[in-house]
């Protein structure tokens, strides 16, 4: 009995004040909400990004364009995220007139977007190479211009292809977003290391945020699989298999 | 706006600032890979024995590590790594190095387990019938093993290996979180010292760059080498 009273003890630090009126639980909670919003809002910039970059990659016929999409898929892939983290609020917001009174949160989530844009648009690449030619071709042929091709054929089946791959971008986004820690946006990491150091409570305080992480990724496959069960045309795509 | 001033990239200060820190970078980077692709084959064999714990173990390895971030993983040792293990270390550089140390420790575990799925999936990729033909000579699941399934798979697994190093190479810039001497770290106290935050933080992501990239080209070049043999 009085090992789990000693368990039950050890997790009181969540009730107490941490000195302005908020408890170390309410923190947690708000916490994950920032990972959530961080994670949530980089994907939407990714993905408007990500596509718009993905598709530009497989337009024929213009040079420029598709050498403009390949190098931003290399400038935004081979810098680590934490670097380009760095980048955004040490030296775009110096360099760049107006950046310096966006909130960080903005700069976090632009850094982690365009990081991941990179990634979206390779999967966009490849679900659109995947799709037989000649659907592009019969798209051409019943009198499409090549907007309209993409617009109307290639696109809504590669959404399709690609909800695999971008589950498991999704889930990336959540953990990657645990970088923003180091400039002071207020998720789950810098939750856990300041609450670590004030309570002493190290193994508690991690299990907390790990739990939480491993939660909110367990919901984003939910959600995903949702979509994709949704947006199955029967025929068209395979079953998925076993996609991580 | 300020400009940009480059002066204070001389050799005395790159050599008292980064090359310890690209040092550090480099080596985990190289340790990682190694540690981190044998304790994942031994990982994938797990999952892909027909005994259940083992298996049971394996995939819970597997799935834990993936859906945690580095980061955490990484405060995770930090904390349980006992005080102990680092006076195992010759003289002061258990204590000395500690963030190093557990930084090692914590990316071969935590890439093994990405390092596990690349070569189950190697396994995986062979046919059947390689498995069944080696059983069928006598051999046993060692020699197997051993002689057949993972020379094949290697071979396959190897554009991936060296793409999942360079993924590597970019995340042990997280060792920021623990306060361990990288690259990065060395960027940051250079440009803390000379008030240039603006030109290192340029300069960081452009060596991160050159070597990433400079990889990722020769990995290219490498698959379309393997791919000519076939």
């Amino acid at each position: 009995m009085t090992y789990w009273q000693d368990v039950w003890d050890r997790w009181q630090f969540l009730w107490e004040d941490r000195g302005d009126g908020v408890t170390y639980f309410q923190w947690m909670i708000s916490a994950w909400g920032y990972t959530v919003a961080v994670a949530a809002t980089s994907l939407v910039i990714a993905l408007v990004f990500g596509i718009l970059i993905g598709t530009l990659r497989t337009i024929s016929g213009h040079r420029v364009i598709s050498a403009f999409a390949a190098a931003w898929v290399e400038l935004f892939r081979n810098i680590p995220i934490l670097v380009q983290l760095f980048i955004w609020f040490f030296v775009i917001s110096e360099l760049v007139p107006g950046m310096k009174s966006l909130p960080g949160f903005v700069l976090a989530c632009c850094a982690l977007g365009f990081f991941t844009s990179a990634r979206i648009a390779e999967q966009i690449r490849a679900g659109i190479q995947a799709l037989p030619a000649g659907q592009r071709n019969a798209g051409l042929a019943v009198g499409f211009t090549q907007f309209q091709t993409y617009r109307y054929v290639i696109l809504p089946q590669t959404f399709r292809i690609i909800i695999p791959p971008l589950t498991s971008e999704a889930m990336n986004i959540v953990k990657n977003s645990s970088v923003a820690f180091a400039v002071s946006i207020p998720e789950l990491i810098s939750f856990a290391m300041q609450t670590q150091e004030e309570t002493s409570r190290g193994i508690e305080v991690y299990l907390a945020a790990t739990l939480l992480y491993a939660l909110t990724a367990l919901i984003v496959n939910q959600v995903m699989s949702f979509l994709e069960r949704r947006t199955r045309i029967p025929g068209l795509t395979p079953q998925a298999q076993g996609a991580h | 706006m300020s400009t940009l001033d480059f002066s204070f990239y001389t050799w005395a200060n790159i050599s008292n600032y980064l090359i310890s820190g690209l040092y550090f970078s480099v080596s985990l980077t190289i340790a990682a890979t190694i540690g981190g692709i044998a304790l994942g084959t031994i990982i994938a064999l797990m999952r892909l024995s027909n005994i259940k714990p083992l298996e049971y173990v394996a995939t819970w390895y597997v799935n834990v590590f993936r859906s945690v971030p580095l980061v955490m993983v990484l405060l995770w040792f930090f904390l349980l790594v006992p005080s102990g293990f680092y006076d195992l270390f010759p003289g002061e550089t258990g204590q000395k190095y500690r963030a190093e140390i557990c930084a090692l420790i914590t990316f071969i575990v935590f890439e093994a387990a990405f390092f596990s799925e690349i070569v189950r999936a190697g396994i995986q990729s062979l046919p059947r019938g390689q498995m069944n033909a080696g059983q069928a000579l006598g051999m046993t699941y060692g020699q197997n093993m051993r002689y057949i399934i993972l020379p094949q798979a290697i071979r396959n697994m190897l554009p991936v290996f060296l793409t999942q190093t360079i993924v590597l190479f970019q995340d042990t810039s997280l060792v920021y979180a623990i306060g361990a001497y990288d690259i990065l770290k060395g960027f940051e106290i250079m440009g803390n010292t000379f008030g240039r935050r603006i030109e290192t933080y340029l300069l960081a992501a452009v060596v991160y760059f050159a070597i990433s990239f400079t990889l990722s080209m020769l990995v290219k070049s490498l698959n379309q080498k393997i791919r000519i043999v076939r």
